[in-house]
């Protein structure tokens, strides 16, 4: 197994972030944090590093990034779509967009396009229902969605963004 | 309709700007704040009424005073900016457009209960309010207003602020599992004291308001709690953010005081239902709260006590619109897909009781419905009441109950219609 590291500019981040709480524990979320912006996932190795950072198990790290939906296992294609399908959305249409985006992406919700592009995933309730149907595209927020505002959603951020 | 306390400069453009806000009044409580004494900010507090504004609408004042007086541990504020009750969008308004209020809020109540130490935990998707709530304490620690000392050492009361993200669990937004998650655990919410008590931070004492809560304590400070009470009713006195999703017009975010009808709050601020649809249904306070039938809709006031004589809850006052296309068993499939992927699998009726409602919808979806299913939905919600650690399990009684029983007769509808070739 490689070892995992922070890079210095994180490591730095870290441990001023850590001065901000009483106990050491506390920083499990910020790290993991940490973690996932420098690989964009979280894999056993780096929470084995996460462990010894903590002072604490690797199986105590890994118990916390199976809980948190945020934190993914595995890597994700260069573009996460991550669709809400909770109520307000789903009375407002969220099915008809989360179908258009099985079919062109030519995937399930929790798979990655062939040419790892796309990650798609259908989600609960973003705190965004005034603006239903809605998504985060890496992670910001578009809403008042329609078919065609997801099909030039999805041409630009292929055309080299 | 609207009156604006929280709301007072979200329309002002760049309103989260410290130069911006101060030019229009934020921070403006703590001259006064620093001639009261912190139990003076209490009472103050008590006597506005102002009720928690995260769904449970406790009141704020006694909440406080649970704090422990004189001791020697640090204590913390906890500022739940959770936001993960379906329905609701309000808190973000607060912190996208007037940060500095609720930083202003922070000091008003972190002062009154001697707190040194505010964290504010925000749902992890909240990635560009964390940022923008960072920005705006950073700005707030270079004026001055926090740090060592308050407004430039106008008061000898040091203070610190720090934004915490969660990571994706909508139980992180019950105070007890947030504050396990802020100690860097699963949430999980904690085993409830038979006494009432403050919560506990590593073993230290700390209480736990809404992001909304906190924003409204600066205008009780400045104004006194009588101009706080002047709105609203005599036992719901004050504002709520009310918000408004589904298939209306004008979807949104609007701050009145309690007692208005929900009808007209629909019709007028809402703009009334999209494309000529008649309303079907509401759920009143994020979909936690038992639904509401469009008759019972015209009937529903705004405020704690009515909602309780209606059946129902205020909760977050997000009001989630359901229109005649509907269908309302499709409506309980999906609210108890959201419970069954959110119970923290703590308690056995919660965790399998909510799969379990979810397996008989799937089924009745599915055309493999049997009438007695219904009854079958109605018993497991039995089993989920009062049975459990947290109230997680109680909600999703109450509204899967409730559209069961309001909506009976299209359930069994569904059922006769949608029976497949399986059926005998
Ligand atoms: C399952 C569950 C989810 C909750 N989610 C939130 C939330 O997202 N935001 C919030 O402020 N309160 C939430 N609450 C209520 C909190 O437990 C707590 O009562 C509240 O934050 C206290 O603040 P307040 O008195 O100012 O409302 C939730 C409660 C439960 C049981
Ligand atoms: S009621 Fe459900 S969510 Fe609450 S503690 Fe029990 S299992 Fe967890
Ligand atoms: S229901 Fe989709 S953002 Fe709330």
């Amino acid at each position: 197994m490689k070892n995992f590291t922070l890079t210095p500019e994180n490591q730095e981040k870290f441990e001023k972030i850590s001065k901000r709480y009483p106990k050491i524990d506390s920083m499990m979320l910020p790290t993991l944090w940490l973690v996932q912006e420098q690989e964009g996932w979280i894999s056993p190795e780096a929470m084995i590093t996460v462990s010894e950072l903590l002072n604490t198990t690797p199986i105590r790290v890994y118990e916390v990034v199976t809980f948190y939906t945020m934190y993914n296992t595995k890597p994700t294609g260069t573009h996460h779509i991550e669709v809400c399908k909770t109520t307000s959305c789903m009375l407002c249409g969220s099915k008809e967009i989360i179908a258009y985006l099985e079919e062109t992406l030519e995937i399930k919700p929790g798979e990655t396009s062939a040419d790892g592009q796309f990650t798609l995933s259908v989600v609960e309730c973003l705190g965004s229902c005034g603006g239903a149907p809605m998504l985060a595209f890496n992670g910001d927020y578009v809403e008042n969605l329609t078919v065609d505002k997801v099909k030039t959603l999805l041409k630009e951020s292929s055309n080299g963004n | 309709m609207e009156t604006k306390i929280v709301s007072k400069r979200f329309h002002i453009p760049e309103s989260y700007k410290l130069e911006v806000a101060k030019k229009h009044g934020v921070y403006g409580s703590l001259e006064k704040l620093f001639t009261m004494t912190p139990d003076e900010v209490i009472t103050a507090v008590e006597k506005s009424n102002l009720r928690g504004k995260g769904g449970g609408g406790a009141s704020c004042g006694q909440k406080w005073r649970y704090m422990p007086l004189n001791d020697p541990r640090p204590a913390y504020l906890i500022v739940n900016a959770d936001e993960s009750e379906p329905g609701t969008f309000k808190d973000r308004e607060v912190m996208d457009k007037d940060p500095h209020l609720l930083i202003e809020g922070i000091i008003c109540s972190s002062y009154a209960m001697n707190i040194h130490t505010a964290y504010i935990y925000i749902r992890g998707e909240y990635k560009w309010l964390a940022d923008r709530l960072n920005t705006a304490i950073d700005e707030a620690y270079e004026a001055g207003i926090i740090g060592e000392t308050l407004m430039n050492g106008a008061c000898d009361f040091k203070l610190d602020i720090v934004v915490h993200r969660g990571a994706g669990a909508y139980i992180c937004g019950e105070k007890s599992a947030l504050i396990e998650s802020l100690e860097g655990k699963r949430g999980h919410p904690r085993l409830k004291p038979h006494q009432k008590e403050c919560e506990w931070y590593f073993g230290d004492p700390a209480t736990v308001n809404n992001v909304e809560t906190i924003a409204s304590v600066p205008e009780i400070v400045e104004f006194g709690y009588e101009a706080y009470t002047k709105h609203g009713t005599p036992k719901s006195p004050g504002t709520m953010l009310f918000a408004l999703s589904g298939p209306v017009k004008n979807p949104g975010v609007y701050e009145l005081a309690f007692g208005h009808k929900m009808i007209d709050v629909i019709n007028t601020l809402g703009g009334g239902m999209k494309d000529g649809k008649k309303l079907k249904a509401v759920i009143p306070g994020g979909v936690s709260c038992p639904i509401l039938t469009a008759d019972e809709v015209n009937k529903a006031v705004l405020d704690y006590e009515s909602m309780w004589d209606i059946g129902s809850t205020l909760g977050t006052g997000g009001m989630v619109i359901i229109d005649e296309d509907a269908c309302m068993v499709e409506v309980a499939k999906n609210i108890i897909e959201f419970y069954h992927h959110e119970s923290c699998g703590q308690c056995t009726p919660c965790r399998e009781g909510t799969g379990w409602i979810d397996t008989i919808l799937h089924k009745v979806i599915h055309q493999q419905g049997k009438l007695s299913d219904i009854d079958n939905i109605s018993d497991v919600c039995g089993t989920l009441n009062g049975k459990t650690i947290c109230v997680f399990a109680p909600a999703v009684a109450d509204i899967i109950g409730s559209i069961v029983v309001k909506f009976r007769d299209e359930f069994e509808t569904y059922i006769l219609n949608n029976q497949g070739a399986e059926h005998e």
